[in-house]
């Protein structure tokens, strides 16, 4: 599998399946604007382009945001609302053991970094993996991996861990 | 095709666990290839944010005007970080002085996001730097050589930067550090493993990281650029020798248009590798900082710490 970054819309050319990583979607955002890439990567979607989004990455393909800037990009590719870094500051990001659907009985360490949570998952969308979180009001079960026919997103980063599963989870059935 | 399914998701019991190496480790992951600015207010604060920074620094002075005022520069008032951290959605960090833990444990009380444990502040402590492991916070430290870079990490620092000579404007400390400290992961990937116990002595570093360094090519920790950058090519020149991200101080808050000229050195920090694209973005950006020559520095900020 050949891969390359993505900075210019001209990088998105020939490519089957893009990965929008972890990082401050803000920052992206004004990035992706610059440089033509919100129109273009739009229009992939649209022919059939497969994304992978985490973190940052999430909320840039979620169809709502709470807690974003109004200027940031939001994609709509998948349907769903997060709420940006709604776990908490540094000091409350953590890691934890998945279980993840679709992927063998083998748990996965996920490591959750000032990350958005998903307050709403809709119809067309498959939640794959959830974490029990308590926001003080009790504990309640929050979407942490969820997917649609070509999109795929988690509010963990598997880019800092060396288990390469949902990526190849990504190439096989996206 | 995809199909919906609708068993339910087998979980084993998720125990939560923070302040992990790899949490604190990978904040910093997540900034590679951003800019960093420093910011004395809540007003700055937002022009970066709208700048395209990837976090902000809370200081109590840029640089350059603690050069030109002198006098014990510490952390800033804990009202102003509070202000910049209500301003901004990105991460914030803030300064605290070489071996000073009371600041340290006060700006973790307030959950910034990263402590710069900082040569520009006035040192507290001229034999211990902090004591980084028993922090939740993590926390970023300078380094002029690999040597001081590994002691940092040894400490518990999660990110390293160079420490350039801040304030200054003046990007060749900046290069010289960043050079000393890649020079040296270069030539211990080519050590064999006798010669590996002769660099721990020579860098008086601990031997698991130097080993560490021979097995992976790189720090443990993420290795960003600070000190004296000031325009948008100098942070192209950063990127190219290797810095994965640019820390900006004094560069942009004392040029003639800090809001232009932040986001073309976020433009620049981006798309480093792309010289037509680097001089689209350094038109018209009107006066830098003036900055200062090596030999007329009195005071030489990246002397400080061990």
């Amino acid at each position: 599998m050949a891969t390359h970054p993505v900075r210019l819309p001209d990088d998105l050319f020939g490519l089957s399946h893009l990965v929008i990583p972890g990082g401050e979607s803000t920052a992206i955002s004004k990035l992706m604007y610059s440089s033509g890439l919100v129109e273009a990567i739009k229009d992939a979607i649209r022919d059939g382009l497969a994304v992978f989004g985490t973190c940052a990455g999430m909320i840039i393909l979620a169809s709502e945001i709470l807690g974003g800037r109004d200027d940031q990009v939001r994609l709509g590719a998948i349907d769903i609302t997060v709420a940006r870094n709604a776990f908490g500051r540094q000091v409350n990001s953590f890691e934890t053991q998945l279980s993840i659907k679709g992927l063998d009985d083998v748990a996965m360490q996920a490591a959750f970094i000032r990350a958005p949570v998903v307050t709403r998952v809709g119809g067309d969308v498959d939640v794959m993996a959830s974490v029990d979180y308590d926001f003080g009001n009790g504990t309640v079960s929050v979407p942490v991996v969820c997917r649609n026919e070509k999109v795929l997103v988690t509010s963990f980063h598997p880019e800092v861990t060396n288990d390469s599963r949902l990526h190849r989870l990504f190439l096989n059935d996206f | 095709m995809f199909k919906m399914t609708q068993d339910s998701i087998e979980r084993t019991s998720q125990e939560l666990v923070t302040a992990t190496s790899r949490v604190k480790r990978g904040l910093a992951e997540m900034l590679r290839g951003g800019v960093i600015m420093d910011v004395v207010n809540a007003d700055q604060a937002k022009i970066a944010e709208d700048a395209g920074a990837v976090a902000v620094m809370a200081l109590e002075r840029v640089p350059a005007d603690i050069r030109r005022d002198g006098g014990v520069a510490r952390m800033s008032d804990p009202v102003l970080i509070e202000e910049i951290q209500n301003s901004v959605s990105i991460p914030v960090m803030a300064k605290a002085r070489i071996g000073h833990f009371v600041e340290a444990q006060i700006l973790e009380s307030m959950a910034v996001d990263y402590i710069d444990e900082s040569e520009v502040l006035t040192p507290a402590d001229e034999a211990h730097h902090i004591d980084k492991w028993a922090f939740r916070v993590p926390f970023v430290c300078g380094a002029t050589n690999l040597g001081e870079a590994l002691r940092r990490i040894s400490e518990g620092a999660a990110l390293i930067r160079s420490k350039g000579e801040a304030g200054t404007g003046n990007v060749v400390e900046a290069v010289r550090h960043l050079r000393a400290i890649l020079g040296d992961i270069r030539k211990i990937g080519q050590a064999d493993s006798a010669e590996l116990y002769a660099w721990a002595k020579e860098l008086r570093a601990p031997y698991e990281l130097v080993a560490e360094i021979a097995n992976r090519g790189e720090l443990p920790v993420p290795l960003f650029c600070a000190g004296g950058l000031a325009t948008p090519a100098d942070a192209g020149l950063v990127m190219q020798l290797g810095a994965q991200a640019v820390f900006v101080g004094s560069g942009i808050f004392k040029s003639s248009d800090p809001a232009k000229r932040a986001r073309a050195i976020v433009e620049a920090t981006t798309h480093y590798k792309d010289p037509a694209i680097l001089a689209k973005v350094s038109r018209n950006l009107g006066p830098a900082m003036v900055g200062i020559e090596m030999d007329s520095v009195d005071l030489h900020m990246a002397e400080r710490g061990w």
